[in-house]
């Protein structure tokens, strides 16, 4: 049963099944360096800590972006009323994208660090070696130029149909993401440079530009299950990214606190980034909004409660996590302490792993030729891997909260020779270490539960 | 949302605050790439420091510990790690004999790997970290541990 509107959707799908596959990969990466937390020479000479790491958020990265291209090659052409402009494109780039991303991974997996970086010419233009920038240079030029086919291939679409909000908004974030990457090739010999520009990537991806994407992506699936009228749709979609961006862009400065920068920033970096949370609090009305005034039973409850759980999550992780050590003076104290880590891990998942398995959910079916919705004991599975994962992920977040204010406790308040060490500290956090790995390996088995939930078919009635 | 507000004026709200917030931010910067010179102790960057920074991303160091705060938390923090470990009379007999002390090896301790680097690499690195130490970066870390 083909349900596609448009045929050239159809190239989302090996996009998001990869995606799901790198996902697989990051966990069971996360799983290795949870355990190297509290068993320190796990594994210590195959996968030191520093490559299951760079495995880890790399596959993220990843991942994260193949999921960005499937959604935007799946509800592009839907929203423009006309084919992909090249589907022969979107497939090549998908294949230059995962051979490179492969490589890649098994480029840091395979040869140590420095003889990566000696294959592929760093001296040349150094741009490695940086948090989350880890690429050799040559993936970098990869990465852009996928980004540019895909970014005309969408343009095009665009184009010569139908430009909707949703269409422009996403767009922007995906131009801006392009853009902001460019400050990966920008590595200066001066530290504070280049951890200023670095922020340019990161903090204007994730706080910034990404949520572009993610209101887009959230936008068009709340149009398609509730059936609400996408002119208030578009007007809250217009509303929240405008709070994003205004609260966002100079919210880069939580970042310049400790880097030697003017101290003004302590004070436009709190200021701003103390309304950040405003804009996912506003997704969590608008989101339950929707679905309250909805004027249809979309069939695919999973996809609406996957809509509704990224909104929810992304508030805590992104909002309220973030809010907790985002104030200068608080920050003073945590800045790089295990309450980071706790809200990297909560916000990465609510906001951006919950909408990629957001449009995953709703556009699979018809992907796959199901039709609108999975059958009800394959969604019923689904659901138990979103609870699974999502409930998971909470204690994560609690566990490495409960080791981030010990740290701080033990290590950072003390005057200097009262205070512990760091490695004595991290002794005294190992029970939240090992609370956390059981808490991931049950985000595993929901994991699994969910990717099961493909196979799942209704039972045949006698 | 009331009907008067219109979804225009939420777009021009999304596109006017935006261009307007993102200009401010540029000019912030142009402004803080002025002052830092004051601060980030540039003058003291010889090709040392250089090729220590270059080490210390060749080598991926920020997987395990953070610098100035950011970077994986999983070691110790070593933007002070100059001042903590014996400073201008003793970090750079330690530092050697540190490195090369690697991998500790002690059962069940998060062991660092040994990165083979020769006495005048070491001696690089060790430029590199006193480099840093040496910023003013408002007084982060709160105390010597980081």
């Amino acid at each position: 049963m083909n349900t596609l509107k448009y045929q050239s959707q159809a190239v989302a799908k090996p996009y998001f099944v990869f995606a799901l596959i790198l996902f697989v990969g990051q966990i069971l990466f996360g799983l290795i360096m949870g355990l190297q937390y509290v068993v320190g020479d796990f594994l210590a000479g195959a996968i030191p800590f520093n490559v299951a790491r760079m495995v880890h958020t790399n596959l993220l990265i990843v991942w994260l972006l193949f999921g960005f291209m499937g959604a935007a090659y799946y509800l592009v052409p839907e929203e423009s009323e006309t084919e992909l402009y090249s589907p022969k494109l979107a497939i090549i780039l998908f294949w230059v994208f995962a051979a490179a991303g492969v490589a890649t991974i098994l480029g840091y997996l395979l040869v140590p660090y420095s003889t990566l970086a000696d294959f592929t010419f760093n001296e040349l233009w150094p741009t490695m070696g940086r948090e989350f920038l880890e690429q050799p240079t040559i993936t970098k030029i990869g990465i852009v130029v996928v980004c540019l086919g895909f970014l005309f291939n969408l343009g095009m679409t665009i184009l010569k149909g139908r430009k909707t909000a949703i269409n422009m908004v996403l767009m922007t974030g995906l131009i801006g993401l392009a853009v902001f990457f460019l400050f990966s090739f920008y590595n200066p010999t001066n530290l504070a440079l280049d951890k200023y520009f670095w922020w340019f990537v990161v903090h204007l991806w994730v706080e910034g530009v990404w949520e572009l994407i993610m209101g887009a992506i959230l936008a068009y699936v709340l149009i398609k299950v509730t059936g609400v009228d996408r002119e208030v749709i578009e007007k809250w979609l217009y509303v929240i990214i405008a709070m994003a961006l205004i609260s966002g862009i100079l919210g880069t400065g939580h970042h310049f606190y400790w880097l030697a920068t003017p101290e003004y920033w302590q004070w436009v970096g709190s200021i701003f980034s103390a309304i950040e949370p405003l804009p996912f609090f506003a997704m969590v009305l608008y989101a339950f909004n929707m679905v309250n005034r909805r004027r249809r039973e979309h069939p695919n409850k999973a996809a609406t409660l996957w809509a509704l759980g990224t909104a929810v999550m992304a508030f805590l992780g992104a909002g309220v996590w973030g809010f907790l050590h985002t104030l200068s003076p608080v920050n003073y104290y945590t800045h790089g302490s295990q309450i980071t880590a706790a809200h990297g891990h909560m916000a990465f998942y609510g906001a951006y792993a919950m909408i990629v398995m957001t449009i995953i959910s709703f556009a699979m079916p018809k992907l796959r030729g199901i039709g609108e919705a999975n059958c009800n004991r394959a969604q019923v599975r689904e659901m138990w891997g979103f609870w699974l994962m999502t409930v998971a992920m909470v204690f994560i977040t609690l566990f490495l909260t409960g080791a981030g204010v010990l740290q701080v406790w033990l290590q950072r308040l003390p005057e200097t020779g009262e205070a512990l060490s760091f490695m004595a500290t991290q002794d005294k956090l190992s029970i939240f270490y090992w609370m956390r790995e059981v808490a991931g390996v049950i985000f595993l088995l929901g994991l699994i539960a969910y990717i099961s939930s493909f196979w799942v078919k209704e039972k045949a009635t006698a | 949302m009331s009907e008067s507000f219109t979804k225009g004026m939420a777009r021009n709200i999304y596109y006017g605050g935006s261009v307007f917030f993102f200009l401010v931010f540029l000019a912030l910067t142009f402004h803080t790439t002025k002052e830092m010179p004051e601060r980030d102790n540039r003058q003291n960057i010889t090709e040392s420091v250089e090729r220590g920074k270059h080490l210390w991303e060749k080598n991926n160091c920020i997987g395990c510990h953070s610098l100035l705060g950011e970077g994986a938390y999983f070691a110790p923090e070593l933007g002070n790690v100059f001042q903590r470990r014996g400073g201008e009379a003793g970090f750079k007999m330690f530092f050697n004999g540190w490195m090369k002390a690697q991998p500790l090896n002690i059962p069940g301790r998060r062991q660092m790997p040994n990165f083979h680097l020769n006495d005048q690499e070491i001696e690089d690195l060790a430029e590199f970290l006193k480099w840093t130490s040496e910023m003013d970066i408002n007084g982060w870390p709160p105390n010597i541990e980081g």
